[in-house]
């Protein structure tokens, strides 16, 4: 195949309620640099039933184009109407390479569109560089329960296409480019070929907390916490900074917090402007899921834990004296 | 109802330990194991043929020795079993291993829902499953926690991350299944040597009738791993370590006040 008849940088931008998913924001602003890299367009692809807000969201987002298709029968995600309009499109216009969150519908997505057009697909990725003499996208995904990290490529088929981890990167400032082309095309799947029907959908039951991968500020506890009580404090300097608490997964094991909590591997991943470590011994399965935060502090008894080494401030002592000093010292400080 | 679950033996990656001094994965007695999903996927294909009636096989692309694996299958409840292996399927990626698989199911022939794992523990791609569906045209739904048969088609509960949504869909279909309701049974001493007697069906890739073998193992792959490292830490920023944790804590207040960080 010739590499060279296929161009751009398509970022498929999933809507929830005519929103784009923040996930969708963060691959923009890094699939930005790739096309910036590659000397292609960046290209923003919407399906959806109603999408003339999104269209107004994604015009500030840095992009040269954005493709349009809407449709009734986009109301609802289907594997069957979205990857035959995501089909349509590949073939019509070739581009290199197609990014999508990796959430539950792009899961569904990516490796269905890959097999119909027999192209590679990877799955889960959390790092992306552009190779100028390859010209190919390097991948980069953790694998073996994050022991290993596995950088993989799609040399012989094009598009490329991939799913990338929320949390990874950091959505771009709001850019308007002057002449953003806007594409509208009319893509209609016929009813008959969508095999499975939404029936009805449920939200979990939320919580007022905030969400990990939304706060500015995650106090993050790990197994130097032996009991329930003892979690308080952490609480108190979460609250104080505005933050949320998350915890590792034996934390989560024990009952005391649910998985949407977890940092790492199997949990999210999160990039806060700060992230406070009390008693965690930094496993790669968690340092997977908060290195591109962009302070990280650890507090640990054990100087020589793993964590250490991904550290701004590095805290060597027991956290139950450290926390309510560091507590006391900043109220003391603020005023508060 | 004939029912197919697609099944991997992987490396138990909880026993995966780095090599402190070569950096390296240690991966010498590292047990081999049905993925942990997979015996979900089955636990679904079984309860649903105990409710509604059928047969379940079980399939897997593999060494030799993820015949234990099949056997395991087999004492918790499958009917049959057929590995495919063979040197060719090496190296094969998702959509290679996902081609492999369906043409050998279009060869058992009929299967009106094939299980899978939601993900395998090594891979982690989640992606044979519906690479299957593609190859085969059938349907599919992803991540489901509840499968019951409904007037003729399948009504699949989805757990999915914010919410759990509910699919009535079309036979026949892939479904790939996450774990919750479905807990591996367990299986009995007379089930585990009935097991043990099974025979087992073993298929190259030249017993896989229109096989086309440039889509298979390495040749077939679209992807390709080049690289592969242990994730490294670096060195820590600065070290606070005083006299006492308490001034310590007192220090790290003043350096984040100061540096503006909070
Ligand atoms: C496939 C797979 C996926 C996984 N996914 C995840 C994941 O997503 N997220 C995750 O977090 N883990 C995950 N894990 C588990 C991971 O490997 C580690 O087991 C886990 O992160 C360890 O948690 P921890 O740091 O809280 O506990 P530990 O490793 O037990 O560390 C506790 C630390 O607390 C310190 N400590 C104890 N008391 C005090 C005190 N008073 N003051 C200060 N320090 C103290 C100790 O020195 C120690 O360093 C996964 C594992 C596997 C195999
Ligand atoms: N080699 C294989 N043999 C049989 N089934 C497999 C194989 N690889 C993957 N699968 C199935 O596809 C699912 C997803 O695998 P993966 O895409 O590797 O995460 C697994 O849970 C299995 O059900």
């Amino acid at each position: 195949m010739d590499k060279s008849l296929y161009k751009n940088i398509w970022v498929y931008v999933e809507l929830t309620e005519g929103k784009a998913a923040k996930v969708s924001l963060e691959l923009l602003g890094e699939a930005r640099k790739i096309a910036d890299a590659s000397g292609e367009k960046l290209v923003a692809v919407i399906i959806s039933d109603a999408a003339e807000k999104a269209i107004d969201e994604i015009s500030n987002a840095d992009v040269d184009e954005i493709i349009v298709v809407q449709g009734q029968e986009y109301k609802h995600y289907s594997t069957d109407a979205y990857t035959f309009a995501l089909t349509q499109l590949c073939k019509k216009y070739n581009p290199s390479a197609l990014f999508m969150g990796a959430t539950d519908n792009g899961k569904d997505m990516a490796p269905r569109l890959s097999a119909r057009l027999d192209t590679g697909s990877i799955a889960d990725t959390t790092e992306l560089y552009y190779n100028p003499e390859t010209k190919d996208i390097e991948w980069t995904k953790p694998a073996f329960g994050g022991n290993l990290m596995a950088t993989i490529v799609c040399e012989k088929s094009r598009p490329q296409i991939g799913t990338i981890r929320q949390g990874v990167f950091k959505a771009a400032l709001p850019v308007k480019r002057d002449n953003i082309n806007i594409i509208r095309e009319k893509i209609s799947t016929p009813l008959e070929t969508i095999r499975t029907i939404f029936k009805n959908y449920t939200a979990n039951e939320s919580t007022d907390d905030i969400k990990i991968e939304d706060a500015e500020v995650i106090v993050a506890i790990g197994r130097g916490v032996k009991n329930q009580e003892q979690i308080a404090v952490f609480k108190e300097l979460a609250d104080l900074l505005g933050g949320a608490i998350a915890v590792t997964r034996p934390i989560v094991d024990c009952g005391w917090y649910s998985v949407k909590c977890q940092v790492g591997q199997s949990g999210k991943i999160v990039s806060p402007k700060l992230y406070i470590a009390c008693g965690i011994s930094g496993a790669v399965q968690h340092t997977a899921g908060m290195t591109s935060s962009d302070v990280i502090i650890a507090i640990n008894s054990d100087k020589s834990a793993p964590i250490f080494g991904f550290a701004d401030y590095a805290v060597v002592g027991d956290m139950f004296e450290v926390v309510p000093a560091l507590i006391d010292e900043i109220k003391a400080l603020k005023g508060i | 109802m004939k029912i197919l679950v697609c099944v991997k033996q992987v490396p138990d990656t909880e026993e995966i330990k780095v090599d402190p001094v070569t950096g390296s994965l240690i991966r010498e007695g590292v047990p081999a194991i049905l993925n942990p999903l997979d015996a979900c996927a089955l636990e679904a294909a079984v309860q649903f043929k105990e409710t509604y009636g059928g047969n379940v096989t079980v399939i897997s692309m593999g060494p030799p020795q993820a015949e234990q694996a099949l056997r395991q299958c087999i004492s918790v409840g499958a009917d049959d079993a057929v590995l495919i292996t063979d040197r060719a399927f090496k190296d094969a990626d998702t959509l290679a291993t996902s081609y492999a698989l369906s043409m050998t199911a279009k060869q058992l022939a009929g299967f009106d829902v094939i299980f899978c794992g939601k993900h395998t523990l090594d891979g982690e791609t989640g992606q044979v499953g519906p690479q299957i569906a593609e190859h085969l045209n059938y349907n599919q739904v992803t991540s489901a926690m509840d499968v019951k048969l409904d007037s003729g088609s399948l009504l699949v509960l989805r757990e999915l991350e914010e919410g759990r949504q509910t699919v009535a869909a079309s036979l026949p279909c892939v479904i790939t299944v996450t774990k919750t309701n479905y807990t591996p049974r367990y299986p009995s001493m007379k089930s585990k040597m009935a097991a043990n007697r099974k025979e087992i069906k073993i298929l190259s890739a030249s017993q896989i009738e229109g096989l086309d073998m440039d889509r298979i193992g390495m040749s077939g792959s679209r992807t390709k791993v080049t690289k592969s490292f242990v994730p490294q830490a670096g060195q820590a920023g600065m070290i606070i370590c005083e006299e006492t944790a308490e001034q310590s804590g007192r220090k790290l207040a003043k350096l984040l006040v100061d540096a503006k960080i909070i």
